[in-house]
């Protein structure tokens, strides 16, 4: 492995504090090191380049059962739309739904390192673990959906918090998950009656709980367990026009809870994709921004953090373990529509949308996006994503940033819309004139998911001794470009980007794939023999696979990183 | 208007994906630069030269760009793929894909062409003297936007699956065509001349079927209304029995009148 000094390039790194600082960076048997420290490395000059750590994705489904369906059922995303391969890279393919192949290249050309699979059916972990093993280069981890697990309704129905985070502590080895991911909590379930839960006090058919009792028990079983991340909430009635209600009233259920964990979170609930829950209105004809309302809560409150789920104005693929989401999309547009419901645990559905820009709604949602991050005062707990592929995929990040960085962009674009009166009348965006600083988009896209996800002393920073994980766009911060454009190809494609100290690409060309690791949380909790009975009892009588069969096999893991918690206390 | 000849010389062992034969990669470019352009065999990547001679040059634009392939094409694909504008005429058959995801210009095979031809066309003429297979005029797979606009003109028999999906355009065959013609059918117009097995207009919500000849099996989901002089193609006025369906599917109101797919089936 070669060692590396990156020199005299504009350094950010929210982490330490550096603000564009020129710094140079060492890089030795993959690790970040003092610079002096290298002898007789390669020299790569990044002189008028901005330096980043590996981008960090909070929220995306990149891999799994989901993705792949709608891979299958959209042959018509690849056409036209694939990169035949270069050098010893393999064939890309997709667009919203792109290969593994294609969904490894592009982050890394984009200069991320970590993503996080934001939903993972823990029956199906198998396959999930089969799919983070086929995409190059980038570091995954995946969250099992919690929200309306059998096992999980009646614990905190009971208020058995104990009971609870054991069961969750084993479904996390099982299916060597990474942290709580909690979808429409309850109104899954409720879905497989035909019903749903649109406000966090609807009661779950049988159950008999409501969101509110499930998201405020999952956040206290995830700080029982002093877990890496926060509990990441999708909150019910996602989508709908006056949803910022109940946003709000799920957001206040993380009053007075204290993070307790020691990788350095200091969040306790997550909100993800909050563009998709900011909606004010009371139907598609009077539709409009909810953002202020929303962020002003946000602000004021510093345990809870959130990501956007920039809306791109592309054709796109959406895909959720939110059943009746779904179900009302395919009615709204008449597409093809797949849905699935996993026993005892969760449900998914899967319809192709067009976001498109002669359309007001979508227009309004686009402007929602940037207006939460641009109302936003700390950029560490507001998270770039575009809740890919739902809102937009991946490979538009970039775009999202340039519209961040340019108030001409986003003006230009807004004035070009077919309905742009109305939008702007039912949006604030037009008055908005913050432009985003290269240090508040590092905070966005590596230093705030890092630190959100407790796992900033392995990912998202430049200090020292941290896996070299880098990206070196080619901006210069001390001579921004005029055209918005150029923001956007820098971003596309790195100059150079380093995964674990191995440059994998070079002025924006895959050139080398590295080892990639599998990122889990390894929870110890004492023996709890009731858990276990009820495990037993539930696999004997509900499931329709073995309880041997169930857990994710050593071979399906594709080296595991484990992050060791202990809770046995 | 400049004329390029490209003759095939019968070389390719496998199937041909001749998808640079259009007005828009030829514009601007000398017979020898035209002889550098790209196409597959297989999977291998190979040069339009080593497959045929190549003779003429390409106009300034697409517009001016007249193309005439001569020789046996029967395992070339892709002719005309893409093409915004200027014209191609084939003389033998062809095979599959040819016009398709044609946004402009004109298109004319002599003898017969295969599978998938006309497949999600936009605009411009495609005329087949001989006959079509199936997925004639029809979506690529998956995709819920089928043609759109344009004219597809066979003048033999179609096979299965025409206009699949179909939201604009006209399509006329002159001859016969089997099952599920305009399934889908969300707009546009089908014109069949001859007979059609069964399975016509299944799950439509929009569009215009005409046939002359029978429909063997008529879809169940389709209504019998009122008989109605119309004009399927210019200058050929007659009479037809209007069915409206596909009537267990969803449909738009438009002025408080809700829109039927439409078949008409001459009296």
């Amino acid at each position: 492995m070669s060692d590396y000094i990156i020199k005299n390039g504009f350094v950010f790194d929210p982490l330490t504090g550096i603000k564009g600082d020129k710094k140079d960076i060492g890089i030795k048997d993959g690790k970040i090191v003092e610079a002096s420290e290298v002898k007789g490395g390669k020299t790569i000059d990044a002189s008028g380049k901005t330096v980043m750590a590996g981008g960090v994705d909070i929220h995306t489904h990149c891999v799994g059962p989901k993705v792949n369906v709608g891979r299958l059922m959209r042959p018509e995303d690849k056409l036209f739309r694939s990169r035949t391969k270069v050098g010893n890279t393999r064939v890309e393919m997709g667009f919203s739904v792109p290969s593994t192949f294609a969904t490894g290249y592009a982050y890394a050309r984009m200069g991320y390192s970590f993503l996080n699979e934001a939903a993972m059916p823990p029956l199906h972990a198998p396959h999930v673990h089969e799919e983070i093993r086929d995409t190059p280069i980038v570091d995954i981890a995946a969250m099992p959906v919690m929200g309306n697990n059998w096992f999980q309704l009646e614990y905190l129905k009971n208020r058995e918090l104990e009971n609870n985070a054991a069961y969750t502590a084993w479904l996390l080895n099982a299916t060597k998950g990474f942290g709580i991911k909690c979808v429409n909590p309850g109104g899954t379930e409720a879905w497989g009656w035909g019903m749903n839960c649109t406000t966090i006090h609807d009661p779950v058919p049988y159950f008999d709980i409501t969101p509110a009792e499930i998201v405020k028990g999952q956040m206290e079983t995830n700080e029982l367990l002093g877990l890496p991340h926060c509990l990441h909430v999708h909150p019910n009635n996602l989508g709908n026009p006056g949803n910022y209600t109940t946003t709000l009233d799920t957001l206040k259920l993380a009053e007075g809870i204290k993070p307790n964990n020691k990788f350095g979170r200091d969040v306790v609930l997550h909100n993800t994709h909050l563009q998709f829950h900011s909606y004010d209105g009371t139907t598609w004809a009077d539709f409009e921004s909810g953002s202020k309302k929303v962020m002003d809560y946000v602000n004021a409150h510093d345990n809870i953090s959130f990501d956007v789920g920039f809306v791109t104005l592309d054709e796109t693929t959406t895909m959720t373990a939110d059943g009746p989401f779904e179900f009302h999309l395919n009615r709204l547009n008449n597409l093809k529509w797949a849905n699935t419901d996993v026993e005892l645990e969760t449900a998914a559905g899967i319809v192709p949308y067009v976001y498109d820009k002669n359309i007001k709604v979508c227009d309004i949602q686009w402007a929602i996006g940037l207006e939460l991050a641009l109302l936003a005062k700390d950029h560490m707990r507001c998270h770039l994503t575009t809740d890919h592929p739902n809102a937009g995929p991946f490979t538009r990040y970039p775009r999202v940033i340039k519209w961040l960085m340019s108030k001409k962009a986003r003006d230009d674009l807004l004035h070009s819309f077919k309905w742009s009166e109305k939008v702007i009348a039912a949006t604030q965006l037009e008055s908005m004139d913050r432009e985003l600083s290269l240090y508040e988009i590092a905070q966005m896209t590596r230093a705030g998911p890092a630190k959100c996800m407790g796992i900033s002393n392995m990912y998202g920073s430049l200090k020292e001794g941290t896996n070299a994980n880098i990206a070196i766009y080619d901006i210069n911060p001390e001579k921004m470009p005029k055209d918005p454009e150029l923001i956007e190809k820098a971003f596309s494609e790195t100059a150079y980007t380093f995964k674990d100290g191995v440059m994998v690409v070079e002025n924006g060309v895959v050139i080398a794939t590295t080892p990639k690791y599998t990122v889990w949380t390894d929870v110890k909790v004492k023996e709890n023999a009731i858990v276990e009975r009820d495990i037993h009892e539930k696999f004997a009588k509900y499931y329709s696979v073995g309880l041997e069969n169930y857990k994710v096999f050593d071979e399906h893991m594709h080296n595991p990183r484990a992050i060791e918690v202990d809770a046995t206390n | 208007m400049s004329t390029v000849t490209l003759t095939a010389k019968g070389t390719h062992e496998l199937y041909l994906e001749a998808y640079n034969v259009t007005p828009d990669a030829f514009a601007g470019k000398t017979a020898d630069e035209i002889a550098g352009l790209e196409c597959h065999e297989g999977n291998r990547k190979g040069k339009l030269g080593e497959y045929f001679d190549i003779d003429g040059n390409g106009g300034e634009t697409a517009a001016d760009t007249q193309i005439i392939v001569k020789g046996n094409c029967k395992k070339i694909k892709r002719i005309g793929q893409q093409m915004t504008a200027g014209e191609i005429i084939v003389e033998s058959d062809c095979d599959m894909y040819t016009a398709g995801w044609m946004k402009g210009g004109k298109v004319t095979v002599k003898g017969n062409v295969d599978s998938f031809c006309g497949i999600g066309m936009a605009g411009g003429e495609f005329i087949v003297e001989g006959n079509a297979q199936n997925y004639l005029g029809s979506a690529y797979r998956g995709d819920w936007r089928g043609m759109t606009g344009g004219l597809i003109h066979v003048k033999g028999n179609a096979g299965n699956d025409v206009a699949t999906f179909m939201r604009g355009g006209k399509i006329i065959i002159d001859g016969d065509a089997f099952l599920h013609v305009c399934t889908h059918g969300e707009g546009g117009t089908v014109v069949i001349k001859g007979n059609v097995e069964s399975r016509v207009g299944g799950q439509m919500v929009k569009g215009d079927i005409y046939v002359y000849g029978q429909i063997k099996y008529m879809m169940p989901g389709f209504k019998y209304v009122d008989d109605v002089e119309a004009e399927a193609v210019e200058g050929e006025k007659l009479t037809f029995a209007h069915y409206i369906g596909d009537l267990g599917e969803r449909h738009s109101k438009r002025k408080g009148e809700i829109i039927y797919g439409n078949i008409y089936l001459k009296k």
